[in-house]
């Protein structure tokens, strides 16, 4: 990642320069000094790089604009496996959530016969809830209560009837908000007392992205590729450590399921975490927005509230901790209505006082999205009318994205060169990609890192558009690509197969 | 309780605009499309949004703050506002880029701008009144926030010479590198493009970055006044300003008439003219990593610029649901003018823009004291008297401390948003309160 980051701006210096001097050419005046220069601008923003919608999309994106203007390419459509967008990929929105949302959007349609009876009470209820009965109403800062409670209900039965208190449920704008608020809070220190987070290697670039922003240290543990991605205590001790030479660790990040590489941590694993940020005093954030994604055998998902909860009051009365949770994956894919909560535990009650401050200033997060997530957490009981469509539009999500998952991981693995972990949970697949030396000499030549040059030259030759592993971290070494396994499955088979035909040539071309 | 210590217009009653809802209700469910209930244009509208979506759905998350509509560019292009900067604009290419699905606040937590770790600190020159949140986000990023006072006794006017006193205090203090203004203003609800030149050639002149929080452009009230944006003034002041000042001018459903006030639906765009196109890049990034606008907001943003016009079957009742709204607000805030200012100890100046009205308390140095020695927590008396005013009026306003004015002076701030007889009767009530109050307290 570095030499990417020193490379690239070099490039950008270049860029900079001449357009600078074209520019001066086309006013016929000297430049003159602007007050919002490279040099000027706050320097952590050039350490924010956002790698799933980095240069590789605005490549496609190019590539997209030259196939409409009708310039022959060996593609007709570029697929973009990139992001974790089920929507945009295909999939189908949950009707019943659909419907309540249009009656809290225009009220009118409460008297439209069309509509079932479950989905305008809900609507009613959460009209009521709202300023002036409208979802254009700011609402509170935290989030409309009865939301909140409705959350805390849901967290309840989910996690066996451990109470869950809606004073500690913050909503927000997705849960990537939540995720940066709370990193706000905890950031401080200068120098060697600087706040050091943990985040596993491969990431969700968030995280990263969120750090170099904040001007936090980065404190990366690396899963364990050869064990199904597992996270590993000794790796974790390894990597504190060595952070505390340099910096003051305090947060533990975990995504559960992992993005991007899908696995989904054992029971065991998750007690052994938290009996480690117990004993290292860390503030652990577990990021859940793929709570419903678990598709291997023999796997199941377990919070970690639940799991603290369940380890005696030693923990769950001391262990500091927050989780996220978002209307964006799962099996409703609304990644448009930026729904999310996070649930807090054991937050000293006047920093509570303080985050309350920090989210207000951001005034609410967007209502209909808050909507959403009280849809999502109040789900179509037995016996309403809209049960029955309500789970099977919602089996038939999850069973699809199970199966894609499964003949992902077959098929990359009878292709020479690609190893892939089985797909355990989320929505990603990230293989391992064996290049060949030459391969790796062309890249440095052109200024990429190895699995970027893999990926474009992808994208080029086959239209698909997926995120080269440097994007996410891995160790030195090796390389790996990210791909989503949204698109519909006769699509995700053509892609599939068109990434086997070509790491054939690849690899032949640099043999 | 009467509140109308928000600029909420929802809240307070007033009614959401029927075409929105119906395009953004027929967007969120498209089977609606097909419903008889609903005019054509609005479902043809609704075929014309989902069809920017990739997926058909509003559930997509949209590429971050960027504006790809068609229509945006569309309207950038023959935006009478752009003026002579036309030419100029082309220039930068893919006007769009320039273009960010992107609130004030957000911007701001870009940080883009405002550099924590600089020494000295980063200095934003703000004017007194502000809204609150835009000084609390300044300072959460670690700058400074050097205060330049708008001019009450000339109805809030926004003065240069103001400007450089304001500059001129910051030195040795922090280093300002941006000057906030608000177009026109909250909570004082003045209107200051009358001054924009001279504004620009003094941010031209110091060199500080232009922020112009222009949400409240669709209200302006007084007669014959017509919303001019800054970004408008720069173009046709021509070279070398208009090709130099950097500006970032806000927009936002929020407080639009025909984006029907959508607070909820958090939506906004920032105009970015002048960048340095190597931080544009980084900008850019910022925005990609973080997806922080609904597509309902986007598209609600859409409508806003794009309202139904003449021969559309929705024409009629939009137009009259808009005027509605106009109607109320010049009614109110003649109203409150007139109330106001009839009330001893309590002063009014024209509300010319805005949602809010910001009245200013004249109370004598006696009393001050006696209203400080009864208050419990021995607040000031603006705190004191919006207590007051909640508890026995039931009527609950913003003290003016919360958006700072000159020392010594004490104001109290409310929105006018409200239907005609929520403000009368919110009137009465303060008139009555206000009497009682000031016998009190003389």
């Amino acid at each position: 990642m570095k030499s990417m980051s020193k490379i690239t701006l070099q490039l950008q210096r270049c860029a900079r320069d001449i357009t600078n001097m074209s520019q001066q050419a086309v006013n016929g005046v000297s430049h003159r000094g602007r007050v919002l220069t490279l040099d000027s601008m706050n320097p952590n923003v050039k350490r924010v790089e956002y790698a799933v919608r980095g240069p590789i999309v605005q490549r496609a994106v190019q590539l997209e604009k030259e196939l409409k203007e009708g310039v022959k390419k060996p593609f007709t459509e570029v697929i973009k496996a990139n992001i974790g967008d089920a929507h945009a990929m295909g999939q189908k929105p949950i009707t019943f959530f659909r419907q309540v949302l249009a009656l809290c959007s225009y009220p009118a349609l409460l008297e439209d016969s069309k509509f079932p009876e479950d989905a305008k009470q809900r609507a009613r209820r959460i009209l009521e809830a709202c300023g002036g009965h409208s979802i254009g109403a700011y609402s509170a800062s935290q989030g409309i209560e009865c939301i909140r409670q409705d959350v805390a209900h849901y967290i309840e039965k989910r996690d066996g009837g451990i109470p869950s208190n809606p004073d500690n449920i913050y909503l927000s704008t997705g849960a990537s908000d939540a995720i940066v608020t709370i990193l706000k809070l905890l950031v401080c220190g200068e120098g060697r007392d600087r706040t050091g987070v943990m985040i596993s290697i491969p990431q969700y670039p968030l995280y990263s992205a969120a750090l170099a922003d904040l001007g936090a240290v980065q404190i990366n543990y690396y899963l364990d590729e050869d064990n199904c991605w597992s996270l590993n205590i000794t790796e974790l001790r390894r990597a504190l450590s060595a952070a505390r030479e340099h910096c003051n660790p305090r947060v533990l990040c975990i995504i559960n399921p992992g993005n991007p590489t899908g696995q989904v941590q054992s029971r065991q694993c998750i007690e052994d975490v938290i009996r480690f940020a117990k004993e290292e005093h860390l503030f652990l954030m577990a990021d859940e927005v793929y709570q419903d994604n678990v598709y291997a055998e023999g796997c199941q998902f377990h919070s970690f509230k639940k799991v603290l909860f369940e380890m005696g009051p030693e923990y769950s009365n001391t262990v500091e901790m927050a989780s996220f949770h978002s209307t964006s994956k799962c099996y409703m894919g609304e990644c448009g209505f930026r729904g999310g909560y996070m649930e807090v535990i054991n937050l000293d009650p006047e920093v509570k006082a303080q985050l309350i401050k920090l989210v207000s200033v951001r005034l609410c997060p967007p209502v209909p999205g808050q909507a959403l997530l009280d849809l999502v957490v109040n789900p179509p009981q037995p016996d309403e009318p809209s049960y029955a469509t309500f789970m099977k539009e919602r089996t038939a999500v999850l069973s699809a994205l199970a199966e894609k998952a499964r003949l992902t991981e077959q098929i990359f693995n009878t292709v020479p060169g690609i190893t892939c972990n089985p797909v355990q949970g989320a929505m990603y697949t990230f293989p391992r990609v064996t290049l060949p030396q030459k391969a790796i000499d062309k890249a440095k030549e052109l200024g990429l890192v190895p699995d970027m040059f893999y990926c474009m030259r992808l994208l080029d030759e086959e239209g698909i558009c997926l995120v080269p592993g440097s994007g996410f971290g891995q160790r030195e070494g090796t390389y790996h690509f990210r791909m989503t396994i949204l698109p519909p499955t006769e699509k995700l088979k053509v892609v599939l197969q068109k990434i086997q035909e070509f790491q054939l040539r690849f690899t032949q071309e640099f043999s | 309780v009467i509140d109308v210590f928000q600029g909420d217009l929802h809240k307070a009653g007033m009614k959401p605009l029927t075409f929105v809802r119906q395009v953004l209700a027929a967007c969120v469910y498209p089977p609606l499309i097909n419903s008889s209930n609903l005019p054509l244009d609005a479902r043809q509208r609704t075929q014309e949004e989902l069809g920017r979506c990739v997926g058909g759905s509003v559930g997509e998350g949209n590429v971050c703050g960027l504006m790809t509509w068609k229509k945006m560019k569309m309207l950038v292009v023959q935006d009478p506002q752009g003026g002579a900067e036309k030419t100029h604009r082309t220039q930068l290419s893919l006007l769009c880029d320039n273009y960010y699905f992107c609130g004030f606040g957000p911007w701001l937590r870009t940080q883009a701008l405002l550099n924590r770790e600089a020494s000295p600190r980063t200095g934003v020159l703000i004017p007194v009144p502000c809204h609150n949140k835009t000084v609390l986000s300044i300072m959460q990023l670690g700058a400074v926030a050097v205060p330049y006072y708008l001019s009450e006794e000339q109805g809030w006017a926004l003065q240069v010479e103001e400007l450089q006193r304001a500059l001129e205090s910051a030195k040795g203090v922090c280093n300002p590198v941006a000057l906030y203004i608000i177009n026109p203003g909250n909570p004082a609800g003045i209107y200051s493009s009358q001054c924009g030149d001279q504004v620009i050639r003094f941010a031209w002149e110091k060199r500080l970055f232009l922020l112009v929080d222009e949400v409240y452009q669709d209200c302006v009230y007084g007669e014959n006044c017509e919303f001019v944006s800054y970004k408008r003034t720069l173009s046709e002041m021509g070279p070398p300003f208009s090709g130099t000042v950097e500006l970032a001018s806000f927009h936002s459903v929020s407080k639009s008439f025909s984006g029907e006030y959508v607070c909820g639906l958090r939506a906004g765009y920032v105009e970015l003219v002048n960048l340095d196109p190597a931080v544009m890049k980084y900008i850019h990034t910022l925005f990609s990593k973080d997806s922080c606008e609904t597509v309902l907001g986007q598209i609600a943003l859409d409508l806003m610029m794009d309202p139904p016009k003449p021969g559309d079957p929705s024409y009629l009742l939009y137009k009259q649901e808009i005027e509605q709204i106009r109607t109320v607000l010049v009614h109110n805030v003649k109203r409150v003018h007139e109330v106001v200012n009839s009330l001893p100890g309590f002063s009014c100046s024209p509300i010319e823009g805005g949602l809010f009205a910001f009245p200013r308390l004249h109370l004598t140095p006696k009393a001050i004291q006696k209203a400080k020695v009864t208050a419990e927590m021995q607040e000031d008396p603006d705190t004191f008297y919006c207590t007051r005013l909640l508890e026995e009026g039931g009527v609950f306003t913003g003290p003016g401390w919360e958006y700072g004015q000159k020392e010594g002076t004490y104001h109290i701030r409310f929105c006018i948003a409200v239907p005609q007889d929520v403000m009368e009767e919110l009137l009465r009530r303060l008139s009555s309160f206000h009497m009682t109050f000031m016998k009190d307290f003389s």
